[in-house]
């Protein structure tokens, strides 16, 4: 009994582990191993492997950048579009979203509650290639009921970090 | 013409200067300073706290408030300290809204101070307990905590320090600048002498809630016996981020807070209304957020211990506030001098040991209410620094 409550408990103290890794790698993937160890008291080893595992286990997807576009120069069209489905006998909505998400210029595609069905990001480089992908690629589909796209106009905050911050540290220098 | 050296009065220009006003005078002066110098949090105060602020404003909450603060609030602060420390408190007789910690501190100290009283000051700590001391007519008599105690207050070295006269010990815990906890067993055997010497306290805990332990900050008030001698002094400037505010209490006996209360009303009136309106937020609904940025605290807490220590500096793993208090002893110089040529050979602002206490020589202590970025980039230079005078 006592050997069952120990494996539980290890068991428990390991998904907070992982749980810690990932929330200071999602703010800063760029964190290495040896540093996350020295933040949470941990061996370095048992981080590396916790995030090989958590790789392994598609946990963790990838580690990007985020980047103000519009800062760097790029021309970019973004637009959020709401599609009405009727879902298709056996695969749900399934098969539909994967069909749309095997588009590249497509970025996400999430099942929402609600009054439409779908959420899909289009990124395009200008509003016209975006507005044709829609009435040519996803209108078109045989289980898509209706189209509603709303472009983006300016990002304020993503992902939890707001564009255009003033970072200044207006504390004094030295306080008691 | 008048002569100011005979207006000023003698007690007061006696009183010893601030011991960073050089420091913050050099660095001041100077382009691309590195600080970790300072004793407030680098976040913002959560937007929810400031929110309730901007709409007590906009509703026209601009008046006094009573003098012993907004009856919500000293209630929320009761309800707070109940649920969090099972801390009771009687919100119309035993708590006092202040303007900072430092107010609760000046006025328990002016209640019950006479001319020959003794204040038992554990140091190195925050610099006002001593002079609030001189200006009551009291005496402060300083007890030197050391870094073989993890500069904890032991009970031999405050047995030491009584004598006849002996009224208040202050607990300066969580401490800055050494960032020292009192754990309960600590506490234990220091309540033992309180109560056999008839001594009351003041327990500075303004750094309660930032606490590394694992285990919750025990409140001196809490142990069997101590709540009847003892003024709780606390605040919504670390925990809530909220320095700039001006908000502190002071919970205790009832007749003790009346005769504080007294003097408060005549030299303050009452705390700030909208940080009053403010601080009732705070402790409604942000628990998380102080969770939040205790978790931050102890990221930069570690990588910080971690730096210094890779130097080849011995340094205490100090587990409350948001300072660490490494050694500089190994570099042969005083802390002063570390200080100041550290900042300018390398442009980073520590504050010397010595601001605390004479028994902070040896030491310096760097907060890390900063980003982490910030912390790597200082200790990258303190490191150049120490390498060139380390034996």
């Amino acid at each position: 009994m006592y050997i069952i409550m120990d494996i539980l408990q290890k068991k428990e103290r390991v998904i907070i582990v992982k749980d810690k890794i990932l929330t200071l790698l999602e703010a800063d993937s760029r964190l290495t191993a040896s540093k996350i160890a020295v933040m949470l008291g941990m061996e370095e080893g048992v981080v590396a492997a916790a995030i090989r595992e958590m790789e392994d286990e598609n946990i963790i997807l990838g580690y990007k950048t985020l980047v103000n576009w519009e800062k760097a120069g790029r021309e970019m069209t973004v637009a959020n579009i709401e599609l009405k489905l009727t879902p298709q006998r056996g695969g749900g909505f399934d098969t539909v979203a994967e069909r749309i998400y095997k588009f590249p210029q497509v970025k996400s595609v999430t099942l929402m509650s609600g009054s439409y069905d779908l959420l899909v990001t289009v990124e395009g480089k200008n509003l016209k290639e975006v507005a044709m992908f829609v009435s040519e690629r996803l209108a078109p589909m045989e289980s898509v009921v209706s189209t509603a796209t709303h472009f983006e106009l300016k990002t304020y905050k993503k992902d939890g970090v707001i564009f255009d911050e003033d970072e200044e540290d207006n504390r004094e220098v030295i306080s008691i | 013409m008048i002569d100011y050296d005979k207006l000023i009065a003698p007690s007061v220009t006696a009183l010893a200067p601030s011991g960073i006003r050089k420091f913050f005078d050099i660095a001041a002066e100077m382009k691309d300073v590195i600080s970790l110098g300072v004793g407030e949090p680098d976040f913002v105060t959560p937007w929810a706290i400031r929110e309730a602020g901007i709409y007590s404003l906009e509703k026209g909450h601009t008046h006094y408030s009573a003098n012993s603060g907004l009856i919500e609030l000293r209630e929320e602060i009761c309800t707070y300290l109940k649920r969090k420390y099972n801390l009771e408190y009687n919100p119309r007789t035993e708590t006092l809204v202040t303007v900072g910690g430092s107010e609760a501190i000046d006025l328990l100290i002016r209640a019950i101070i006479s001319p020959g009283d003794e204040v038992l000051i554990p140091e190195p700590c925050f610099v006002c307990y001593k002079p609030c001391t001189i200006m009551a007519g009291g005496t402060p008599v300083t007890i030197q905590t050391e870094e073989k105690d993890e500069f904890r207050l032991t009970p031999e070295k405050l047995l030491e320090k009584i004598t006849p006269k002996s009224k208040l010990l202050v607990l300066p815990f969580p401490n800055n600048p050494t960032g020292a906890v009192m754990t309960r067993e600590d506490l234990l055997k220091i309540a033992k002498i309180v109560k056999e010497h008839n001594l009351f306290v003041l327990s500075d805990e303004i750094y309660g809630e930032l606490t590394y332990t694992g285990k919750s900050h025990v409140p001196f008030a809490t142990l069997p016996g101590m709540q009847e001698r003892t003024v709780t002094v606390n605040g919504f400037s670390k925990a809530f981020a909220m320095t700039g505010w001006r908000l502190g209490y002071a919970c205790g006996p009832e007749p003790v807070i009346k005769q504080m209360t007294k003097i408060h009303q005549y030299a303050i009136m009452c705390a700030p209304t909208t940080s009053q309106f403010a601080a009732i937020e705070a402790l409604r609904s942000c628990d998380d957020d102080v969770e939040y940025m205790c978790e931050e605290y102890n990221h930069r807490r570690r990588v910080m211990v971690n730096g210094f220590r890779e130097m080849g500096l011995s340094c205490f793993e100090p587990l409350g506030a948001f300072y660490v208090f490494p050694n500089i002893s190994a570099t042969g110089l005083t802390s002063d001098e570390f200080a100041t040529k550290l900042l300018y050979e390398k442009q980073v602002a520590v504050v010397p040991g010595t601001a605390f206490g004479e028994c902070g020589e040896g030491f310096i202590r760097c907060s890390y209410a900063y980003s982490i970025k910030n912390i790597e980039k200082a200790l990258e230079r303190i490191g150049e620094f120490v390498k060139d005078y380390i034996k």
